[in-house]
């Protein structure tokens, strides 16, 4: 059988040089539909493996029980409230930790660092991107917990504090290097008025560039905060996983993404609690898709002011 | 005419990396007097203003030999600090930058960060500048209105207000005019010589008209060297140099 080598058919020789145009744009038309639909695809199963839930629970006791105990004997609660709360927490606990200490490194490698030291320090920020997540879970449980646990007096220092310091970790990089990106962006202009007016360059740092930047910044730090709440392996093996409601920083918390990575593995396919899984699930793709669409538009906004 | 000097450029020689940008430089600063400074573009006339008020550091491998003075003494000394200097000596961009805030706080900022905290005052210093500027009348009431949404002119404007309000001693304009059109270029050459009066002024400018409008001395520089200094009167009517005299009759530039 003649082999049918591409480069000879795209060349020219078999097609004309218009079907070749026809044919290289149809493929990235291809490309460009694929992603669509592995999105809708996505939406659409957890939409319907979400719904068939709602036949048997209430949607109101979905999003109002402070319990979630499926297994229970007599009459099993599919309660969110506590792993919605667990989520939010060990995520903006992430934050307060990663925002101030991301944006204060982004200041320092686009304003303060030699040329070298961010040749350097840029690299090892996108590196920390790439540590896998369940490395980082192993040094909450190993390291950063037993440090924990002595220093707030609790035990084995799985909490949510522990899960809030380790999402930070991970969503330094996003922060870090994005921030930065919008620090740089900042016309070189407003620098030199601020510096000629006899401003310091931190003054100039923080009162211009860095309002400047603002939208930047605060997109930066939205798209750490989807990439934290989505997180699972971390937290699962950095916050004890205790189902009851979170009763502080200190205490166990089970996040909405660690229930679904817990159970899904053990329960029943097509019962109420397999669908109650899928149920969450949803909810927390709408609230990234909502962090990550909101973000989107602030960065959009962000360069039309710059352009 | 008043002739102390006020600022003095002594040998200055400045180099970009290994590029030697100004090779020699001798140039005295009269007080309450405008001093222009024209050339071809990349004569380095524009790295030269800069060098008054130490802007030339924020970029790297920029290297200065011999000394710039103020009132007598050097500036670029390491015991002299530069945000110290650029409050005395200010400077007004070729394009207009103002900050991507109101009107009101792009002037009230050099207050602030020189820890004025006093709001009466603040506000005060702000609506002087803005007179003094020649602002007021037209931005009165818009106060907090992005400063974004002013007219280039305006906000060129709103640049000199904003040098004024931190009362330097010393202005210098790097080509204040370039992105204008000619009734904001009016404008600002009025205030220029309004402002000769309680400011020393250094131009620069790459428009021989707008040199000889406004200023009293000027200095003709040419790659990197400055080749003729005077009164602008005998600079434009009788130079000395022909090579002067050939730029200012427009046979090259």
């Amino acid at each position: 059988m003649p082999s049918l080598d591409c480069k000879k058919l795209l060349s020219g020789k078999f097609i004309s040089r218009r079907n070749k145009e026809k044919l290289i744009e149809s493929f990235f038309l291809i490309n460009g539909v694929i992603v669509i639909v592995i999105l809708a695809g996505i939406f659409i199963l957890l939409v319907k493996n979400a719904l068939p839930a709602f036949k048997e629970v209430n949607f109101a006791h979905f999003f109002t029980a402070p319990i979630w105990n499926p297994d229970a004997y007599e009459q099993p609660t599919y309660g969110i409230l506590p792993m919605l709360a667990s989520s939010l927490m060990v995520t903006l606990g992430s934050l307060v930790v990663a925002v101030p200490l991301g944006v204060g490194t982004a200041a320092y490698l686009s304003d303060v660092a030699s040329p070298r030291v961010r040749e350097i320090a840029k690299p090892a920020v996108e590196v920390l991107a790439g540590i896998p997540s369940v490395v980082v879970g192993f040094l909450g449980i190993v390291l950063l917990g037993p440090v924990l646990a002595r220093l707030t007096g609790t035990y084995g220092g799985l909490t949510a504090l522990n899960g809030s310091v380790l999402l930070a970790v991970m969503a330094l990089p996003t922060i870090i290097s994005l921030s930065e990106d919008a620090l740089s962006a900042v016309p070189r202009s407003y620098e030199e008025a601020s510096l000629a007016l006899g401003a310091s360059r931190w003054q100039t740092v923080i009162k211009v560039k860095i309002p400047a930047a603002a939208s930047g910044i605060l997109a930066a730090c939205m798209l750490g905060m989807g990439r934290a709440i989505g997180e699972t392996m971390t937290v699962l093996m950095a916050t004890g996983n205790s189902a009851e409601f979170p009763r502080g920083f200190l205490g166990s918390v089970k996040t909405m993404t660690s229930t679904i990575a817990i159970e899904l593995g053990e329960v029943a396919y097509y019962t109420t609690h397999f669908h109650m899984l899928f149920a969450v699930g949803l909810l927390l793709f709408l609230i990234t898709f909502v962090i990550n669409l909101v973000s989107d538009i602030v960065f959009h906004k962000h360069t039309q002011v710059q352009g | 005419m008043a002739t102390k000097i006020r600022m003095k450029a002594e040998n200055v020689n400045f180099y970009y990396g290994a590029h030697h940008v100004l090779k020699g430089i001798n140039l005295e600063i009269r007080n309450n007097a405008v001093t222009a400074i024209i050339g071809p573009s990349g004569c380095g006339k524009s790295t030269f203003i800069r060098l008054l008020n130490r802007m030339h550091e924020i970029v790297p491998n920029a290297r200065l030999e011999g000394r710039i003075l103020l009132d007598g003494k050097d500036v670029v000394g390491s015991d002299v600090d530069a945000v110290d200097l650029r409050k005395r000596v200010g400077m007004v961009f070729q394009k207009p930058n103002p900050f991507p805030k109101s009107i009101f706080e792009n002037i009230a900022y050099g207050l602030q960060i020189n820890g004025v905290r006093n709001k009466a005052l603040i506000e005060e210093r702000v609506v002087d500048s803005l007179k003094k500027a020649a602002l007021w009348g037209e931005i009165k009431g818009r106060l907090h209105d992005s400063a974004l949404r002013l007219s280039g002119g305006q906000q060129q404007r709103l640049c000199i207000a904003r040098c004024l309000a931190i009362e330097p001693e010393v202005i210098l304009f790097d080509e204040p005019c370039a992105s204008l059109d000619p009734i904001s270029t009016k404008k600002i050459e009025d205030l220029i010589l309004e402002l000769e009066k309680d400011y020393t002024i250094v131009i620069v400018t790459h428009n021989m008209q707008q040199a000889a409008r406004v200023s009293d001395y000027t200095g003709f520089f040419l790659m990197g060297e400055l080749i003729e200094f005077d009164q602008t009167e005998i600079i434009f009517k009788a130079p000395r140099d022909k090579r002067t005299e050939d730029y200012i009759t427009g046979r090259f530039g």
